[in-house]
């Protein structure tokens, strides 16, 4: 669409700018003082400079946390977006089901974070809870508070469970927007399964995947209460991501100093990669 | 055939879905010793005692008020002042336009655990600490921007035709928009609002730090109940199912616009 040039339009987005800058701006500079600075209370601060900043992005800890957390969001996609794209083609096109599909998808979206937490974390119990019970009685030694690997599979797969139906919808709607003529075209030209797949429907889904991609990263980059409610990080550290280890630092350990450091270097991080998409979308949208 | 073989993969999708719901919700009907005693697929002795302490408990059912209060003023919010916003950002080009853009973008990007702390000192600051309001305000940050990402979407399929001719016919620009534009892109308000509900509706982190007692949500009355009063996992189940129940509820009303909603309004 050709817009037109209408310096009057800021007036339009003022209200926005005021409520977002007073919860954005605020905050954030509350942020960026404590990073360079040492506070003992009493409102006194004394001028540190970088040291935070070296302190944090040399320590082990941050490291470790970081590669946890790129792992676990390299793992959450490579899973989310096959799975959901292979639900999104075999779901009903028309008919009654495909309001109870849509329906029972999303609900898993719509469950309080701490909630899913709980829920998934009353299912895991070896004891008592449904999957726990199960795969030990299957003879399966499973015990997600003590096994370092079976806490990292229970938050993977609690993960899979609460965001795929995102990937799902977003592909079923990329899907129905493709006219019916595409396919009856593609049938005269007698195409394989396969080449109706990567011909037609998956470049349709490219945009949507890009959002899909781009949403289930910033929101698996800032992973916090429903790990924490699972598993509280453990056993050990072994899943403590970067927000669970930042609120431990700043609220456990009242660190303020690194814990102002490594939220603004989290943040340039996200920032950074949500950058990267952000401009290959609408460079896609300019084409 | 093919048509069964193919409804295997959603049907084994969903089931996956919904065995943790079952979990939940099979457990808030059983007993506190029912559940230590062992595993049972279904609850040998029925009992609804779980939801009538929530039912009658205020520190309970508060909860779920005040959750829906701020839920419901920031959604209420968040759409108002986006919509001019989008609007904004759909028909007209400005300077700076693209950067606001994306700066609005880098606030729903921003991990709320980085301003939990802040947002603390801030709101105590300017005395709004444990109010409905102050949790309501709290969301927008992440809620604007999404609501005006997905309303722009929306308003750019719809075309710009549309607001030349009422501009022609003699319109004023508050007169088109609330008599004309709003009606036109209705769907695309509903799911927006839908969107903001959703996610101020599971956010934990931020709701819990503004609050303690007045404002406290649902959410956080459990988190607490678990860790003060032993593991009632009974009653705990029994209001982790309740705060399914809202979100089922709106899903309901949405759902043949959702799928759209979630693609931003851009398919």
């Amino acid at each position: 669409m050709n817009k037109t040039i209408n310096q009057k339009a800021w007036w339009l987005i003022l209200p926005v700018l005021v409520l977002v800058a007073f919860n954005a701006f605020i905050p954030l500079m509350t942020v960026v003082n404590y990073s360079f600075q040492e506070t003992f209370g009493n409102n006194q601060f004394f001028w540190e400079g970088t040291t935070w900043f070296e302190q944090v992005l040399n320590s082990d800890r941050f490291h470790a946390a970081f590669l946890r957390q790129m792992l676990f969001t390299a793992m959450i996609i490579v899973i989310e977006v096959p799975l959901g794209i292979a639900v999104a083609l075999t779901m009903p096109k028309k008919g009654p089901w495909v309001s109870v599909c849509l329906v029972l998808m999303a609900l898993p979206l719509l469950i309080p974070w701490n909630v899913v937490g709980a829920m998934w974390n009353i299912f895991a119990l070896p004891d008592i809870g449904l999957l726990g019970y199960t795969l030990n009685s299957m003879g399966i030694d499973y015990n997600f508070t003590q096994q370092p690997v079976s806490a990292w599979i229970t938050t993977v797969v609690m993960d899979v469970w609460h965001w795929t139906s995102l990937v799902v919808l977003l592909c079923y709607a990329g899907l129905s927007s493709i006219p019916d003529a595409y396919y009856q075209a593609a049938s005269i030209d007698g195409a394989s399964k396969w080449a109706v797949f990567r011909y037609i429907q998956l470049p349709k889904m490219n945009r949507v995947l890009t959002i899909a991609v781009l949403l289930r990263f910033m929101d698996s980059f800032m992973i916090y209460t429903e790990p924490f409610v699972l598993t509280g990080g453990g056993p050990g550290n072994t899943t403590t991501f970067l927000s669970i280890d930042l609120v431990k630092m700043a609220l456990g350990q009242f660190d303020l100093g690194p814990a102002a450091a490594m939220s603004l270097i989290y943040f340039l991080v996200v920032l950074l990669i949500c950058w990267t998409f952000y401009t290959i979308m609408t460079r896609d949208e300019v084409n | 055939m093919t048509k069964i073989k193919k409804a295997i993969v959603p049907t084994l999708y969903i089931l996956f879905l919904m065995l943790p719901i079952y979990g939940l919700v099979s457990m808030s009907f059983k007993t506190t010793n029912e559940i230590l005693g062992g595993f049972s697929f279904f609850p040998s002795e029925f009992t609804f005692e779980n939801y009538v302490k929530i039912f009658t408990d205020p520190t309970w059912y508060n909860g779920y008020i005040n959750s829906l209060i701020y839920v419901v003023i920031n959604t209420g919010i968040s759409v108002t002042v986006a919509l001019p916003a989008a609007y904004a950002f759909s028909r007209y080009n400005f300077l700076g336009d693209k950067h606001l853009f994306f700066w609005l973008l880098t606030n729903r990007m921003a991990p709320p655990a980085v301003f939990a702390l802040p947002f603390f000192q801030l709101y105590s600051a300017i005395e709004l600490f444990d109010t409905h309001i102050a949790v309501a305000l709290a969301h927008c940050l992440f809620n604007i921007p999404l609501a005006v990402w997905i309303l722009e979407g929306f308003m750019s399929g719809v075309p710009k035709e549309l607001d030349e001719t009422a501009y022609l016919d003699g319109y004023s620009f508050p007169k088109f928009f609330l008599k004309i534009f709003i009606p036109t892109i209705a769907a695309g308000i509903g799911v927006t609002a839908f969107f903001c509900f959703m996610y101020s509706w599971v956010e934990l982190l931020l709701a819990q730090t503004l609050t303690s007692v007045e404002a406290k949500p649902i959410a956080a009355t459990m988190t607490r109940t678990a860790s003060t009063s032993g593991y009632e996992l009974g009653l705990l189940a029994a209001a982790g199912s309740l705060t399914i129940v809202p979100g089922a509820f709106v899903i309901y009303f949405v759902r043949n616009y959702i799928a759209k909603g979630f693609a931003l309004g851009r398919v």
